[in-house]
């Protein structure tokens, strides 16, 4: 044990203060096993647990005296043992906080007794006795070295053999067995440590450099040595502090945390005592366990870190492979993780022009064999046989090909500056609509025969003029689009990137059945991403222009469906899609519409239509809501709505709802007078349509002009008689919320009752969503607020469903509850049955909820239920 | 040519024409009259573009490439088959080329790709006029096994009635579905692009004609 402690053991840096041993998962190994060998010494060797120690050990515990139970004896601040030594002496007698103890025994029932601190006791306990089996055996032993103590120690007891030390000699055998146990034990963990070097260090932090900076999408906001200056041997730790094998110093600044001060050490990454402002010096001392990397450390210190790492992560390991292949061979094993196909992969794209993106050029390889696939994939193969006529089509593949580049991983470029737009094109914040994994299928026989006609197609999609480029997308088209096979299908074999290149040439009919085919195949979140990735956006933007109607619908209506997470809204607002969409909603206005459709047209109604459809995807972000009202998106929403086609109303309401959450535009609907086209369609016989109007009431009536208006434009009678259809959940909450918000004014109020709406709010009540019930229980509670609706509200058994979702966990839903329940209790009558029903204890009780909202409301309705109380107790 | 019959010609021409209106019909006429060089019309000669004229103009105008075609376009004009494009077929022509309805264009399409005329396009024509439209791979053993494939692709979306080959009840079948089929077999209509600066370039000034 001796050795094991000073051998072993990981000591803090002398010189600071009492030595004391440092939190490692080394010494808590050593800890653990002393822990278990003292527990089992009472059972394993009954007669050597009572061998009274030659001197006691003695430290500071933090258990209290009142924890010792029978078999002591306890006053306030001291308790002894009734078990004594020959002497009479108690073998364990505690003083607080000091206690001594002298058996084995006695430290045994200890441990059982501290139970949780036991291992912060055993801690306490080896600091304090940094020499026990002296302590243990006798001074005698204090000369022992301890290379060869525990066979001394054996010989030196040898020599006598009275019972006592024949005892004695079994002790220190089984000191010297634990010893034995803890160094190998020891050296198993020893062996697992990965010990880091100065090079691997330093491309960590270069690395990590490089995708550092300001902006959310970064991983760090900076990383930086604390010295500049860098021996020769790679470290730039000052000499005396190399000893102790540290490397480096770092200054990390996460974006969700104050910077922090790391040691880079041959042993691992763990933070310091900080730089002291004054002179620079860092305070060596270790403040955290040792991490065995500098990203594993900062992806437990950073959640912003680990969340941005786990983007980047493929890219950061390519990189990583990469340099360090590079630069030293001492690459950790994790670091190896990214298979050939990412090395190769990159390696291929610096070959080709074309960018073909890693994933399909694996695809494509793997599919090489089948077919002549190489062909198509290989662009220089390619180049070579593409005669005359095609030069132009090919030129078309090179001039996106570069445009891409920007959404491409292009990680052979080194620029920081490339990296770093990878970066901000390619992360983004959390996003709705999360990568689901990749389904790809792993072997060529269980592939469907879509699969191979698809790859035909492309084939001549690739390879074909603008007749067959048309005949294929028709035939494409017949493919069951929605099914993820062939959408999974299409990506796969190459087919994103023609679709989306057909968007960037001439021809209209080709970008036309294009988008077709993306418009259907958009609907899979992967395919999603990768039109993004393939940098399909900027160019359906783009398309927005066009002087082709069809065009622009069906590019509108990709957007639409591409748009629905953030970093595609960010896209196309960064392109100027926002005002080009606003742009489109101006179409349905121009009354000089030719009575003759040309071929291929639509009319105006119908781009109108579809810009309102992808605004609506679109508004589903702040920044784009913004810019939305700024392209002036309001008026000709409001013009919009006054229309009566149920397909353009539903994305322009649709619009309108996402965005009423902004103060903006709720003033805005108010000034538009766009409340009475909410009202009027209310009266739709769409569902939808009912549900996103009602959703949007319910935005704006925080405002109480607009609960007036609301009123006065009739809106509140289709609301009641809304209520009672309970089938369709969105629209029932949707429209209980404008139930809920318009009830906030008195004279509405009135008017629900007249529509006998609250009796309907009472029934529902139980069997609902939270949803509904959040916003039921919130329009109860305003009625509530007069006497004549309390009384409604009791004689429907309304409060017994009121008390009992005061047991509920949901905030929002118990503030509204507590609310009610208040209201109702101002009233004696029902404050008698909120009292049987044991109400009252249930909101005494919510005044321990951790919310401070649902804590307060519980207080106010409180209240009521006091007052009625004192009155009843009067009478 | 006087200026009353010039002004009689335009009349008839625009009473039988549905797509132009006068001064439309007027600019092209004149315009066929600069095509074919001087207003002079000797009484028994027929005034006309013949073949290789006209062709020249749907290249250099409407940006068509394919001879097949072409040829099969002037055939589409040249409604009484005499091998040249008169006046009249230049104006019934060119209303159904840049504002025919969808029927119009059907029908007029369907007898472009109808090499042989016998109300069928069948196997073989496809073949022959689908023949450049894919790139010869040089590592393929057939070079025209993709041009097979592509037809039977066609016939696979577009032959209704499955016997082989497109009746026009097959075609304005599958073009009513998918309107981009209508040139399926090679583009024997203006494109929308060239059409548009056609008609800006011909039809300049409406007013200018309106004392006429």
């Amino acid at each position: 044990m001796g050795v094991a402690l000073t051998k072993s053991a990981q000591w803090t840096a002398a010189g600071y203060g009492p030595t004391a041993l440092e939190v490692t998962p080394l010494n808590e190994a050593i800890l653990k096993e002393i822990i278990e060998f003292i527990e089992n010494f009472l059972y394993n060797h009954p007669q050597e647990a009572e061998y009274v120690f030659a001197e006691p050990l003695e430290w500071k515990t933090n258990l209290e005296p009142s924890a010792f139970g029978s078999g002591y004896i306890v006053s306030e601040t001291a308790v002894e043992s009734k078990e004594v030594d020959n002497n009479g002496q108690p073998l364990l007698s505690l003083s607080v906080p000091h206690v001594q103890i002298r058996s084995f025994g006695q430290l045994s029932q200890f441990l059982f007794i501290a139970k949780d601190s036991k291992l912060k006791e055993a801690q306490l306990c080896v600091e304090a006795n940094r020499n026990p089996v002296e302590k243990i055996l006798g001074l005698d032993y204090n000369t022992i070295k301890e290379e060869s103590s525990a066979l001394r120690i054996l010989e030196k007891l040898t020599k006598g053999d009275d019972p006592e030390n024949e005892i004695k000699r079994k002790v220190a055998h089984l000191l010297y067995q634990l010893d034995l146990h803890l160094l190998n034990n020891s050296l198993k963990h020893i062996s697992l440590e990965i010990r880091l070097n100065p090079v691997t260090v330093k491309n960590d932090i270069e690395l990590l450099k490089r995708f550092s900076g300001k902006g959310e999408q970064t991983v760090l906001e900076f990383i930086e040595y604390t010295s500049d200056y860098e021996f020769s041997n790679g470290c730039r730790a000052p000499p005396w502090r190399q000893i102790h094998g540290e490397i480096c110093y770092v200054l990390v600044k996460p974006h969700d945390a104050d910077t922090l001060c790391l040691t880079c050490s041959s042993e691992g990454v763990f933070l310091n005592g900080g730089k002291t402002d004054d002179e620079g010096e860092i305070n060596y001392e270790r403040k955290s366990e040792v991490y065995k990397d500098l990203v594993t450390l900062l992806k437990d210190k950073s959640a912003k870190f680990s969340e941005n790492m786990s983007r980047q992560e493929l890219k950061f390991n390519e990189e990583h492979h990469k340099e360090v292949n590079q630069l030293s061979k001492t690459a950790k094993e994790e670091e190896a993780i990214p298979s050939n196909r990412s090395t190769s992969g990159s390696h291929r794209s610096t070959l080709e022009k074309n960018q073909i993106n890693l994933v399909k050029s694996h695809m494509a390889k793997r599919l090489a064999p089948s077919l002549n696939w190489k062909a198509t994939v290989d662009s220089k193969d390619r180049k070579s046989s593409f005669k005359e006529p095609q030069e132009e089509k090919h030129g078309r593949h090179e001039k996106t090909g570069t445009s891409f580049s920007h959404g491409r991983a292009q990680l052979i470029r080194k620029s920081v500056e490339k990296i770093e737009d990878i970066i901000s094109d390619s992360s983004s914040e959390s996003e709705e609509d999360e990568e689901s994994p990749d389904h790809r299928q792993e072997a060529n026989a269980d592939l469907p025969s879509e699969y191979w006609q698809i790859q035909k197609l492309v084939k001549y999609l690739k390879g074909g003029n603008q007749t067959a480029t048309v005949i294929a997308l028709c035939s494409m088209k017949d493919f069951n689009l929605a099914q993820e096979t062939c959408q999974l299908a299409i990506r796969d074999v190459g087919g994103l990137e023609v679709l989306i290149n057909l968007l960037d040439t001439d021809e209209v009919k080709c970008k036309i059945g294009s988008l077709k085919i993306l418009k259907e195949i958009s609907h899979n979140s992967q395919i999603r991403r990768s039109i993004v990735d393939l940098g399909g956006l900027p160019i359906m933007v783009n398309i927005l222009d066009s002087p082709h109607k069809s065009l622009k619908c069906l590019a509108a209506e990709t957007i639409a469906n591409v748009a629905k997470f953030r970093r595609a809204r960010r896209v196309v607002r960064q392109y100027g899609g926002i005002t080009k969409l606003v742009a489109l909603l101006d179409c349905g206005q121009n009354s000089s519409e030719p009575a003759q459709l040309s071929l291929y047209e639509t009319r105006d109604v119908e781009v109108a239509r579809c810009g309102a459809l992808a605004l609506w995807s679109c508004s589903k972000s702040h920044t784009n809501k913004e810019a939305i009202r700024k392209a002036g998106g309001i008026p000709l929403l409001a013009r919009l709505l006054k229309t009566s086609h149920e397909n353009m109303l539903i994305p322009v309401v649709g619009t309108l709802q996402e965005c009423a959450s902004e103060e903006n535009y709720r003033a805005a609907i108010k000034a538009e007078r766009i409340i009475e086209n909410l009202v009027k369609n209310l009266n739709s016989e769409n569902e939808q349509l009912q549900e996103h109007c009602a959703m949007a009431i319910y935005q704006c009536a925080e405002d109480e002009e607009t609960r007036d208006l609301v009123r006065l434009h009739g809106g509140l009678k289709p609301l009641a008689s809304l209520l009672n259809n309970t089938d369709n959940k969105e629209r029932l909450a949707a429209v209980t919320g404008a139930i809920w918000k318009c009830s906030i004014s008195k004279e509405n109020v009135t008017k629900f009752r007249e529509y006998k709406a609250i009796e309907t709010l009472v029934g529902l009540l139980t069997d609902q969503p939270e949803e509904v019930l959040i916003n039921v229980v919130g329009a109860l509670g305003e009625c509530c607020q007069e006497y004549e609706n309390r009384v409604i509200v009791r004689k429907c058994g309304g409060i017994q469903p009121l008390v009992n979702l005061l047991v509920g966990i949901n905030q929002a839903l118990l503030v509204n509850v507590t609310k009610a329940v208040g209201a109702c209790a101002v009233e004696p009558e029902s404050m008698a049955i909120i009292d049987r029903l044991d109400g009252v204890r249930l909101l005494w009780s919510l005044l321990k909820n951790p919310h401070p909202d649902v804590k307060a409301s519980a207080a106010w309705a409180l209240c009521p239920c006091i007052e009625n109380a004192k009155v009843k107790s009067v009478c | 040519m006087n200026r009353k019959k010039l002004q009689k010609l335009t009349e008839t021409l625009t009473k039988n024409c549905k797509h132009f209106n006068k001064s439309e019909v007027k600019c092209l006429i004149d315009l066929f009259y600069t095509l074919v060089g001087g207003i002079t019309e000797r009484q028994g000669t027929v005034v006309g573009l013949d073949r290789n004229a006209f062709r020249n103009i749907l290249h250099t105008t409407f940006g068509m490439t394919d001879d097949m075609i072409m040829d099969r376009v002037f055939r589409g004009f040249d409604k009484d088959n005499d091998g040249c494009v008169t006046v009249s077929e230049w104006v019934y022509g060119l209303s159904l080329f840049l504002r025919g309805t969808l029927e119009e264009k059907m029908k007029y399409c369907f007898e472009v790709f109808d090499l042989n005329g016998d109300g069928f396009i069948s196997k073989e024509e496809m073949f022959h006029m689908l023949k450049n439209s894919l790139l010869k791979q040089p590592s393929e053993e057939d070079p025209d096994e993709g041009i097979k494939d592509l037809v039977e692709i066609t016939l696979k979306k577009m032959d209704r009635d499955h016997d082989g080959k497109l009746s026009f009840a097959d075609y304005e079948q599958a073009v009513r579905e998918e309107t981009l089929l209508l040139e399926a077999f090679g583009p024997c209509l203006p494109d929308p692009k060239s059409q548009m600066e056609f008609e800006t370039q011909v039809f300049k000034d409406p007013h200018e004609f309106n004392d006429m």
